[in-house]
């Protein structure tokens, strides 16, 4: 199936981090050995389930049930979403039902294309069911782009159940293009579990984001580690909360560090909540403007001020 | 190659004058070292220099034209190279992405490699390595050393006390890697600030800097007798 210039923007972005554009069908896209479910305007238009992993669409279209078999090793899932037309608005329940050992990647992500005057909104819910002893890696980017003064706006939602054992990396990515996204978390963890979250943030214009993340660790020796970096430019405003729970013996470490530019707004409001003696709980918080040693450092070497702030930023961001 | 005309440089606020009508010149493939009591202004010279500090008053001549109003940049581009006392920290940049930068070009990781080699660090354990706070001081200061050592169009070499936190790298592979600098590039020229004696024996010439002036300046035999009889 062909795609419109944009959608495959998106999909290119979502997918292969915006590498290459020119890609005009969708098996281009993605590995054939690859299950994936390609949504565009709040359709499925192209769906591959592999002999270990199976996509079943909700009866009622609004979502996805996907099936992971225990001990599936190495496969990845794609499920991106595209929105294009002016003033589509939904929301989407994806369901991952992960099996005891499985190995997978799974790559989502939405990005909306908005030339007109309403708002275009994807409100994605994402929910794991992590098997004993599984390992999941979820990669999650947002994009955003066209100049109509319609609101491109993203609200995701991400719940993690991990089981005995079981482990997720969390890669969750904005970088510009998005005008509001309201992004809640939450993980629970049982005895052993571990799970580890880098967010990547970056809001211009006059964008707002806020994300909140809800982190339980209940098992005995589970562990949680997240990481949020973000950059906030010109009239942006940028809202971080965090809990980390521990009613178990248990490790969370929180960091979030925000750079702020021009006359950006970013609110942090990190929580550790330890109801057990043995708990261990760090955060890490700093909210500052770009670093002059560094740009001094970078311009010593060559590079004009503009060249150094992008180099920093960059950095900053991976 | 250099040339500081009646340099001063005064903080604003408090009206406190840092450096006062200094003038020096730094001929080509020299190694010129600058000392002296802590708070002289050996630094604020040498910000001066590469453009981080503007002065009050005064004139800078590098390679026969006037930099005084050019910007940092502008000078790195004309060879100007400046190797910070505390070594500034990148959260995401990694050891080989800022050498690349040093390069003007892209490295291949073995070039890169041998830069990192100079000041005694394995490539393989760092050219991966973010330039963050789990580095070490000393082994941020050897990346800073090889990120001006990376610079391969730099003419004018300065850096502000070397010495400084370097760990289990001595001082000796330091003062060897400034004459290694001289044999293979004779035409750069060097300025070190230091208060270090096996640094200042390798000079063509040293600099006492005092209460921002110059009180002294000559040949290292004749300058480090002079430092030792003035403090026995």
């Amino acid at each position: 199936m062909k795609l419109s210039k944009e959608e495959t923007q998106i999909f290119c972005e979502v997918i292969t981090g915006g590498s290459d554009t020119t890609q005009e069908t969708l098996s281009q896209l993605v590995a054939p050995e690859s299950a994936y479910n390609f949504r565009v305007n709040g359709k499925s238009i192209s769906r591959h389930s592999t002999e270990n992993i199976n996509i079943v669409p909700k009866s009622d279209g609004q979502g996805l049930d996907v099936y992971i078999a225990p001990d599936t090793k190495h496969e990845t899932v794609h499920i991106p979403v595209a929105i294009s037309v002016t003033g589509h608005k939904e929301t989407v329940y994806n369901d991952f039902h992960i099996g005891e050992n499985a190995e997978v990647v799974i790559i989502a992500g939405c990005g909306i294309y908005n030339c007109g005057g309403v708002d275009s909104v994807h409100d994605g819910i994402h929910r794991f069911d992590v098997g004993k002893g599984a390992n999941i890696t979820y990669i999650e980017k947002h994009y955003g782009f066209g100049q109509g003064r319609g609101g491109k706006i993203l609200n995701p939602t991400t719940e993690v159940h991990l089981k005995a054992g079981a482990i997720a990396h969390l890669e969750l990515e904005q970088i510009k293009g998005v005008d509001s996204t309201i992004r809640n978390t939450v993980a629970k963890l049982e005895q052993n579990a571990k799970l580890t979250v880098k967010e990547r943030l970056m809001t211009h214009g006059r964008q707002i984001a806020e994300s909140s993340y809800d982190i339980q660790l209940k098992g005995k020796d589970s562990t949680a580690d997240l990481e949020s970096r973000s950059i906030a430019q010109d009239y942006s405003t940028q809202t971080f909360k965090s809990t980390i729970t521990a009613t178990a013996k248990s490790r969370g470490h929180s960091a979030c560090d925000a750079i702020i530019m021009d006359q950006a707004k970013v609110f942090a409001l990190p929580a550790l909540n330890a109801e057990i003696k043995d708990a261990e709980l760090i955060h890490e918080a700093a909210i500052g403007k770009l670093a002059s040693d560094q740009i001094t450092k970078l311009m010593t070497l060559g590079l004009t001020q503009a060249q150094a702030e992008s180099h920093i930023i960059n950095g900053f961001l991976k | 190659m250099l040339e500081l005309k009646n340099i001063s440089y005064e903080i604003k606020q408090s009206k406190q004058k840092i450096l006062d009508q200094v003038s020096l010149r730094i001929e080509p493939g020299t190694l010129t070292v600058i000392t002296g009591p802590n708070g002289s202004g050996k630094s604020t010279l040498a910000q001066i220099i590469m453009g981080i500090k503007t002065p009050t008053s005064g004139q800078i001549i590098f390679g026969g034209g006037d930099i005084t109003k050019d910007d940092i940049t502008a000078r790195a581009k004309k060879g100007i190279s400046f190797s910070f006392q505390q070594p500034v920290k990148f959260q995401g940049l990694t050891v080989y992405e800022l050498l690349n930068i040093a390069n003007g070009e892209l490295f291949s990781p073995v070039e890169a490699g041998q830069v990192l080699e100079q000041v005694g660090l394995n490539p393989d354990d760092y050219l991966k390595r973010e330039i963050n706070t789990k580095l070490s001081g000393g082994e941020l200061k050897r990346i800073e050393i090889a990120s001006i050592l990376a610079r391969k169009d730099a003419k004018l070499l300065i850096f502000d006390e070397p010495e400084a936190g370097i760990d289990l790298w001595s001082f000796q592979d330091l003062t060897k890697l400034f004459q290694k600098i001289r044999c293979e590039y004779p035409d750069k020229s060097l300025v070190i600030i230091s208060h270090q004696e096996k640094i200042l024996k390798i000079a063509d010439e040293i600099i006492i800097l005092e209460n921002g002036s110059i009180a002294k300046k000559g040949a290292p035999a004749q300058i480090i007798s002079e430092i030792k009889e003035a403090k026995p």
